[in-house]
C-alpha cells in the first residue's frame, strides 16, 4: 500500500510511522502554506503522490517551466509577504532554477525550493537526472541542503522556512533524495524552528548609535532620506512614514523601496538610480545628511562611487551588517531590523519641516517635467510612447494595481511614471535583471493578493522568454493582465548601443510572434493597439475583462529612457536627454 | 589599497559542504586561497578553518561580513601577521646515500630545528615546523641533495588576543533546537533502499 494513503488527509498527527513525502506536505501545511508553484518529475514523485491527498488544502500551480514556477513563488512572496514554496524535481527541473534563485537572493525574497534528488546510494554515480544541486545553488540561496535520511524532514523544512522569512529574507532550497522521500520513520510531529545557534538573523539595537544618528539629523540643514525594499521586507511601512513625517525630510525610494510609502506623497521626491528622477540624484551630492534606508547602495544607484554623496554625512540603517560600508562609507551605522530601529529614532529626532529644501527638489522636478515627462506621458502626435501607457494605467487603475514589470526600457518607465498607493504595488527583479520575471511573476503575485488587480509589463524580448507560462494562465485562471509594450527592439540595449556605440545596433532587433494570436490560442483574450485613439478605450476593456488580458501596444521603435546617469559618472552628471551626452 | 596577509579564522558548524561555501566566497571574488585549514576547535563539534589571503584591508573587511553571513557560520576573526601565533609544518623527503655522504644529519637538524622522521636505508623524511622562511631556508639547502619530495601543510594559527569565542558558543548553544546533520548512510546500502 502507497504509505501516503495510510494517513487521513489533514494534518499528520504526531508519533506516526509516515514516509519522507508525508512529512514535507505535513511541515508545508504547518507552516500555513496555501500554494505551492512546481512542476513534477521522477525524483520527487513520491513528493507529489503525498500531495495528492491533500491537494484540497494546498493549492498546486502546475507552471510550464521551473523557471517561471521560482518566479512566480517570488511574485507571491513580495506580493503577500509569504514565503513562496516551489517543487522541483532532481536534473533539469533543479537546474532550471537557478535563475530565479540568484534573482530571489539579491532581491531578498523569502522562497522555499524543494527538489527531488535521485536516491542517496546513487549519488555521485552520474544516475539518471542527477546534478550536484547543492553546489550549484550555494552561491544562490541563503541556505542550502540535502536530506538523505527522512528523519531530518521536518527539522531541516523548519530550519528552511525560518531562514527564509526571518532576518534579511532569502532563497533556501532542500534537495531530498528519493529514499528519504520513501522511508517511513517515526514521525514526531512538526515544530516550527525559533533559532539556528549559528545563525543571527538581525542585530541587537543599540541606543547609543539611535541617539547618534537622531544627533546628526537634528543638526542636518538639507538632510535627504534614500528608502529600499527594507522598509517594505521590515513591514516597517508605518514607522518609515512616521519618521519621515516627523522629520520633514524629502525622500527618493529605490526602485526595490517604490510603494513603501504613497509615491504621491508630499515628501516623496521620485525614484534614484540610472533612469531615476533627476532631482534625487542631483541632489544626493547637495545634501549635507543622506539617510538611508534598508537600501545597499546598488552601483545603478550609486553611480561613480568616488563621486557619490562625497559631502555628505551618511547615516545607513540595515539588517545586514555586510551592507554597512560595503559600498558607501557610513558616519553613522544603525544596524537593525526598521521596524525596530524606526520608531527609536522617530522618537529622538525633532519635528521639523524642510520647506525651502523640498523646493529645490520640486525646481529640478520642474525642470523633468518640462524637458522629459510631458512629452513621455502627453504626446499628441507621434508614435505611441511607453510614458502614456502608464499614465492611463494609472488613471484607470487610480493606482490601486499591483504593477509586475520585467526587465529594460519598459521597466525603467513603469517604475518612473506608476503612481502606487498601496504597499508591494511594485514587483520587478530589481537586482538581477531577469528578463521573463514579468509573466510567471504576475501569476505568482495574483495567487499572493487574489483580491489586488495585477499587471504585468514587459517589453516584447522578455515576452517571449517565459511565455510559455501563458499556459499556467489558461490552466489556472488567474486575473492578470498582461500589457506587452512592443518596439520591436530589445530597446535598452539598442538605447546604449546608440548612444556608446556608434548606433552599431548588434542583434537588438527581434521580431515577434502575433501576440494577440498567441493568447488566443491559450484561450486569453486581447488586443493590440497600434493608434492612439484606441489606447485608453482597450485598457479599459482590459480592466473591466473579469479575466486574463493580453493587450499589445505598439510605441516608438527608437525611443529612449531618459534621464540618464551614463555608465562611469556620479549621480550629479545626470543628463536629461541625448544633447546633454 | 596596498595588499597585505590576512589570516581568517572561521567557526562553523560542522556541515558537509561548507567548506566550498566559504571557498566561494572568495573565488566569487577572484581571490585566491594561499593557505586553507580545517580542523576542530577548543569546542565539540564546532570546526575551526585557518585561511590565507593576501588582500587589502577592505576587501577583507567586507569579505569577513559576508562569510559571517553564511547561516552555518558562528564567527570570523580577521588578523595580520603581528596578531597571531602562527605554524606551518613541511616534509622533504631526500635519498639517504646523498644525506649521509654530503652533510652531517646532526648539524642539519641543529641549524634547521628539523627533526628526521623516518630514516631509511634509501630515503630519508625531515620535518621542519615553522614559518615560511624557515621552511624554505631548508628548501632550498636541500635543492643541492637531491631532494625528492616536498609538501607544506596549510598554516594553522592561534589568535594573541582572542579568547576564544567558547564563551558566546555555549551561549548561543542553550536554545538551539536544532540537530546534527545526518550524513549520507546509504552509498554502500545499495539493496537496502527499495525495502521500505
Amino acid at each position: 500500500m502507497n504509505p501516503a494513503q495510510a494517513i487521513v488527509p489533514k494534518k499528520v498527527s504526531a508519533n506516526i510511522q509516515t514516509n519522507g513525502s508525508v512529512a514535507v506536505i505535513d511541515a508545508l501545511m504547518s507552516e500555513n502554506v496555501t500554494t505551492v508553484f512546481g512542476y513534477p518529475g521522477g525524483a520527487i514523485m513520491p513528493i507529489y503522490d503525498a500531495l495528492f491527498d491533500y491537494r484540497d488544502k494546498i493549492n498546486h500551480i502546475l507552471v510550464r517551466h521551473e523557471q517561471g514556477a521560482i518566479h512566480a513563488a517570488q511574485g507571491f512572496a513580495r506580493s503577500s509577504g509569504e514565503v513562496g514554496v516551489v517543487f522541483a524535481t532532481s536534473g533539469p527541473g533543479a537546474t532550471n532554477l537557478v535563475t530565479g534563485l540568484a534573482d530571489a537572493q539579491i532581491d531578498s525574497t523569502p522562497v522555499v525550493c524543494i527538489t527531488g534528488q535521485v536516491f542517496a546510494h546513487l549519488l555521485g554515480t552520474d544516475a539518471f537526472q542527477e546534478t550536484d544541486v547543492i553546489n550549484i545553488t550555494s552561491p544562490v540561496t541563503k541556505w542550502n541542503y540535502q536530506v538523505t535520511d527522512a528523519n531530518e524532514i521536518p527539522d531541516v523544512l523548519a530550519k528552511a522556512f525560518y531562514i527564509a522569512k526571518s532576518g534579511r529574507p532569502g532563497p533556501v532550497l532542500i534537495d531530498i533524495t528519493k529514499n528519504a522521500q520513501l522511508q517511513m520513520f517515526d514521525y514526531k510531529g512538526y515544530s516550527p524552528c525559533i533559532h539556528v545557534r549559528s545563525y543571527r538573523p538581525k542585530p541587537i539595537v543599540r541606543e547609543t548609535y539611535i541617539y547618534e544618528a537622531a544627533q546628526v539629523i537634528n543638526s542636518a540643514k538639507k538632510p535627504f532620506v534614500i528608502f529600499g525594499q527594507g522598509v517594505i521586507l521590515g513591514k516597517a511601512e508605518q514607522e518609515f512614514l512616521d519618521f519621515l513625517e516627523k522629520s520633514g525630510i524629502p525622500a527618493a525610494w529605490t526602485i526595490m523601496g517604490m510603494s513603501a510609502v504613497p509615491t504621491d506623497h508630499p515628501l516623496c521626491v521620485g525614484m534614484l538610480g540610472m533612469h531615476g528622477n533627476l532631482a534625487p540624484n542631483y541632489m544626493t551630492n547637495q545634501c549635507d545628511v543622506l539617510i538611508a534606508i534598508g537600501m545597499r547602495f546598488d552601483d545603478r544607484v550609486t553611480g561613480r562611487l568616488d563621486k557619490y554623496a562625497k559631502q555628505a554625512k551618511v547615516i545607513h540603517l540595515d539588517i545586514d551588517p555586510a551592507e554597512i560600508d560595503k559600498n558607501v562609507k557610513t558616519t553613522v551605522a544603525v544596524w537593525g531590523d526598521c521596524k525596530e530601529t524606526l520608531p527609536l529614532l522617530t522618537k529622538h529626532i525633532e519635528k521639523r519641516s524642510h520647506e525651502a529644501w523640498l523646493e529645490e527638489f520640486r525646481k529640478l522636478n520642474q525642470k523633468e517635467q518640462d524637458k522629459i515627462i510631458n512629452a513621455e506621458l502627453n504626446p499628441s502626435t507621434g508614435e505611441l510612447t511607453m510614458g502614456e501607457v502608464i499614465r492611463l494605467l494609472n488613471e484607470l487603475t487610480h493606482g490601486e494595481a499591483i504593477t509586475v514589470t520585467d526587465v529594460g526600457q519598459h521597466q525603467m518607465v513603469a517604475c518612473r511614471y506608476s503612481r502606487q498607493k498601496n504597499t508591494r504595488s511594485n514587483i520587478t527583479s530589481g537586482g538581477l535583471g531577469t528578463m521573463g520575471f514579468a509573466i510567471p511573476a504576475a501569476i505568482g503575485a495574483k495567487f499572493g493578493a487574489p483580491n489586488r488587480e495585477v499587471i504585468a509589463i514587459m517589453g516584447d524580448g522578455g515576452a517571449q522568454m517565459n511565455i510559455q507560462e501563458l499556459g499556467t494562465i489558461m490552466q489556472y485562471q488567474p486575473n492578470v493582465k498582461i500589457v506587452i509594450l512592443n518596439n520591436q527592439y530589445l530597446g535598452m540595449v539598442r538605447q546604449w548601443q546608440e548612444l556608446f556605440h556608434e548606433k552599431r545596433y548588434s542583434f537588438t532587433d527581434i521580431t515577434s510572434p502575433d501576440f494577440v494570436m498567441l493568447a488566443k490560442a491559450y484561450g486569453i483574450n486581447g488586443k493590440k493597439v497600434t493608434e492612439r485613439s484606441n489606447l485608453k478605450v482597450t485598457l479599459s476593456e482590459m480592466l473591466q475583462s473579469n479575466n486574463s488580458y493580453l493587450v499589445e501596444v505598439m510605441v516608438g521603435k527608437q525611443d529612449n529612457v531618459f534621464p540618464m546617469v551614463p555608465q562611469g559618472k556620479g549621480v550629479a552628471e545626470i543628463v536629461l536627454g541625448v544633447d546633454e551626452l | 589599497m596596498s595588499k597585505q596577509e590576512f589570516t581568517l579564522s572561521i567557526y562553523t558548524e560542522n556541515h558537509v559542504g561548507l567548506i566550498n561555501k566559504i571557498a566561494t566566497m572568495f573565488t566569487r571574488r577572484k581571490i585566491s586561497i594561499h593557505s586553507l585549514n580545517t580542523s576542530p576547535s577548543e569546542i565539540d563539534n564546532i570546526y575551526r578553518f585557518t585561511l590565507v589571503v593576501i588582500e587589502s584591508p577592505e576587501v577583507v573587511q567586507n569579505l569577513v561580513k559576508q562569510i559571517e553571513k553564511l547561516v552555518d557560520v558562528f564567527k570570523v576573526f580577521c588578523n595580520t601577521n603581528d596578531e597571531i601565533i602562527w605554524q606551518q609544518m613541511a616534509l622533504y623527503k631526500v635519498p639517504t646515500q646523498t644525506i649521509m655522504k654530503d652533510i652531517k644529519v646532526e648539524r642539519v637538524l641543529r641549524e634547521f630545528g628539523a627533526k628526521a622522521v623516518v630514516i631509511r636505508e634509501d630515503y630519508t623524511i625531515f620535518e621542519v615546523t615553522g614559518q615560511d622562511d624557515e621552511i624554505n631556508k631548508f628548501l632550498n639547502f636541500l635543492h643541492n641533495y637531491n631532494l625528492k619530495e616536498f609538501v607544506k601543510s596549510a598554516r594553522i594559527a592561534i589568535i594573541r588576543a582572542n579568547e576564544g569565542v567558547h564563551k558566546k558558543v555555549i551561549e548561543m548553544d542553550a536554545n538551539d533546537p536544532t540537530k546534527d546533520p545526518i550524513n549520507n548512510e546509504f552509498l554502500s546500502k545499495k539493496t537496502m533502499v527499495f525495502n521500505y
